[in-house]
């Protein structure tokens, strides 16, 4: 007998539909790195951290009006049920690509030409919504490096579970939902940087995801800059 | 290799011109041409314009993922040939092909365009493996596009080779004769792929080379029978919801369309 997802209204973790994962966000978590951040939504945890700007390797890559972000996303071995084999995967290096294209629109990128910005996304557990994870880790990192930015860009989920919208899919609902839509948020332009999504719907229920992952996506953004906040001015 | 300055596009597309002429919802012409390898299972050639790729179908015996033990397998792959274009080099996948392929093989998987139950052949043993392997030979934008039509098409052209198992002391073989081709592939949807673009605030679809050259961003969507199957945005540039709205609306119908091409 399959376990039903949804029972008396209520999720399989007891969280309403429009509800998020707990959520943690911190910034300045390691010592080498010029920013870094931390964000864990429920069991999914990542850390972010930025090097640069500064000389790019390879010299080719280098462009001459503008710094050049890099983005590597990576899933740690241990981070999965069944072990993650170490090194990029197509997976990972798609996942790399969006991330990195969520995050430009808010970047002073020609402040620096010829350089590059590193960014190292590092999933440690993953727990659905590991993209989300690491560009809210992400978003923190750049500013806790220093890097001019427009604004935050903060990131989270949506999706179809027997045939109900839910914001921060998790667990069984990832593995077993229909729809999987993924955004990042640009809050002071109202634009969404990142969009994917996998299943069926029709363009009114598009339309219904994208309204609630903004939601969502909005007490992210309280969250980082929260982060933000005490590491800055609270020390 | 002329070029046009991206600013000149935008330009442009402010005042509401495309640099072909042609509406902000207009495709370029369409052919597709199928059947055109003939050691493939299934194949098809296709242009967008000035775009053409072509996509085989391979198949082959092998064991089925753990946790889908009577699903066959589907592998997407795209090779970016350096003759298509001067910035595409030799090498392993780059990220580019790897999206692309990615999208195309989300698109025809979400919408459950082939009957993987149907490919199964000893549960939790042997299944069908179907590639489709799509080679970009000449670009001139919107590749994800004709990419999947390319593909979708392939599949609607495939047919199975003869299979043979034969039972020798107990164990079985499997004899694939790949010179005779048995039934259809069970296709059961075509999902169709459809691209948009934001340039100087204005969206536009099917954008060649020349817009993409200036576009913020892209949106593609799989589109089926009135449901949208999959998305991808790229580029960095962000879409308001109203934004991604109308080009779903948009999308279904230039979907419709060109579906009725597929016969």
């Amino acid at each position: 007998m399959e376990q039903k997802l949804i029972v008396d209204g209520k999720r399989i973790d007891g969280r309403t539909f429009d509800q998020l994962r707990p959520m943690e966000a911190r910034a300045g978590i390691l010592k080498n790195a010029d920013g870094s951040g931390y964000f864990r939504l429920g069991r999914t945890i990542a850390i972010a951290g930025i090097f640069g700007p500064r000389q790019v390797h390879p010299r080719h890559m280098e462009e001459a009006e503008a710094a050049i972000l890099k983005c590597r996303y990576n899933m740690a071995s241990f981070s999965t049920t069944e072990r993650n084999r170490p090194g990029p995967s197509r997976r990972s290096k798609e996942i790399s690509k969006v991330i990195r294209e969520a995050l430009m629109p808010v970047l002073f990128l020609e402040e620096f030409p010829k350089s590059a910005i590193d960014l190292h996304v590092e999933i440690l557990q993953a727990d659905a919504s590991t993209r989300c994870a690491g560009i809210n880790a992400a978003s923190i990192a750049l500013a806790d490096a220093g890097i001019p930015m427009r604004d935050l860009i903060a990131s989270c989920s949506v999706g179809v579970v027997e045939g109900q919208i839910m914001l921060d899919i998790a667990g069984k609902e990832d593995t077993e939902g229909d729809v999987d839509l993924p955004i990042a948020y640009y809050p002071k332009r109202d634009l969404i940087t990142l969009l994917q999504m996998d299943g069926m719907v029709t363009r009114e229920q598009l339309k219904q995801l994208l309204e609630l992952a903004k939601k969502g996506a909005m007490q992210v953004y309280e969250a980082q800059r929260q982060a933000l906040r005490s590491k800055y001015l609270e020390e | 290799m002329i070029s046009i300055d991206p600013e000149v596009i935008k330009e442009l597309t402010t005042k509401g011109i495309r640099v072909d002429h042609r509406a902000f919802d207009e495709y370029r012409k369409i052919k597709i041409e199928t059947g055109v390898i003939e050691k493939a299972e299934g194949s098809a050639r296709v242009e967008i314009g000035g775009t053409k790729v072509i996509a085989g179908v391979k198949m082959e015996i092998g064991e089925p993922f753990a946790d889908r033990p009577d699903d066959g397998v589907l592998i997407t792959n795209a090779e970016f040939l350096a003759l298509a274009y001067h910035e595409f080099e030799e090498g392993p996948p780059r990220e580019n092909s790897i999206e692309l392929a990615r999208v195309v093989d989300r698109g025809i998987r979400e919408s459950k365009a082939i009957d993987l139950k149907k490919l199964c052949i000893e549960n939790g043993k042997k299944v069908w493996m179907v590639f489709v392997d799509i080679d970009i030979l000449d670009h001139d934008g919107n590749l994800i596009d004709a990419a999947a039509l390319a593909a979708i098409a392939a599949l609607l052209n495939t047919k199975f080779p003869k299979l043979d198992i034969i039972e020798e002391d107990g164990e079985k073989r499997y004899v694939i004769d790949y010179e005779q081709k048995t039934d259809p592939l069970p296709v059961t949807q075509k999902p169709i792929g459809v691209t948009a673009a934001k340039i100087s605030g204005k969206i536009l679809f099917d954008p060649n080379i020349a817009e993409e050259s200036a576009v913020e961003g892209k949106i593609s969507m799989g589109i089926t029978d009135n449901m949208i199957a999959s998305i991808q945005k790229s580029e960095p540039g962000g879409f308001s919801i109203e934004e991604i709205d109308h080009i779903a609306e948009i999308a279904m119908k230039k979907a419709s369309e060109i579906r009725a091409m597929l016969g």
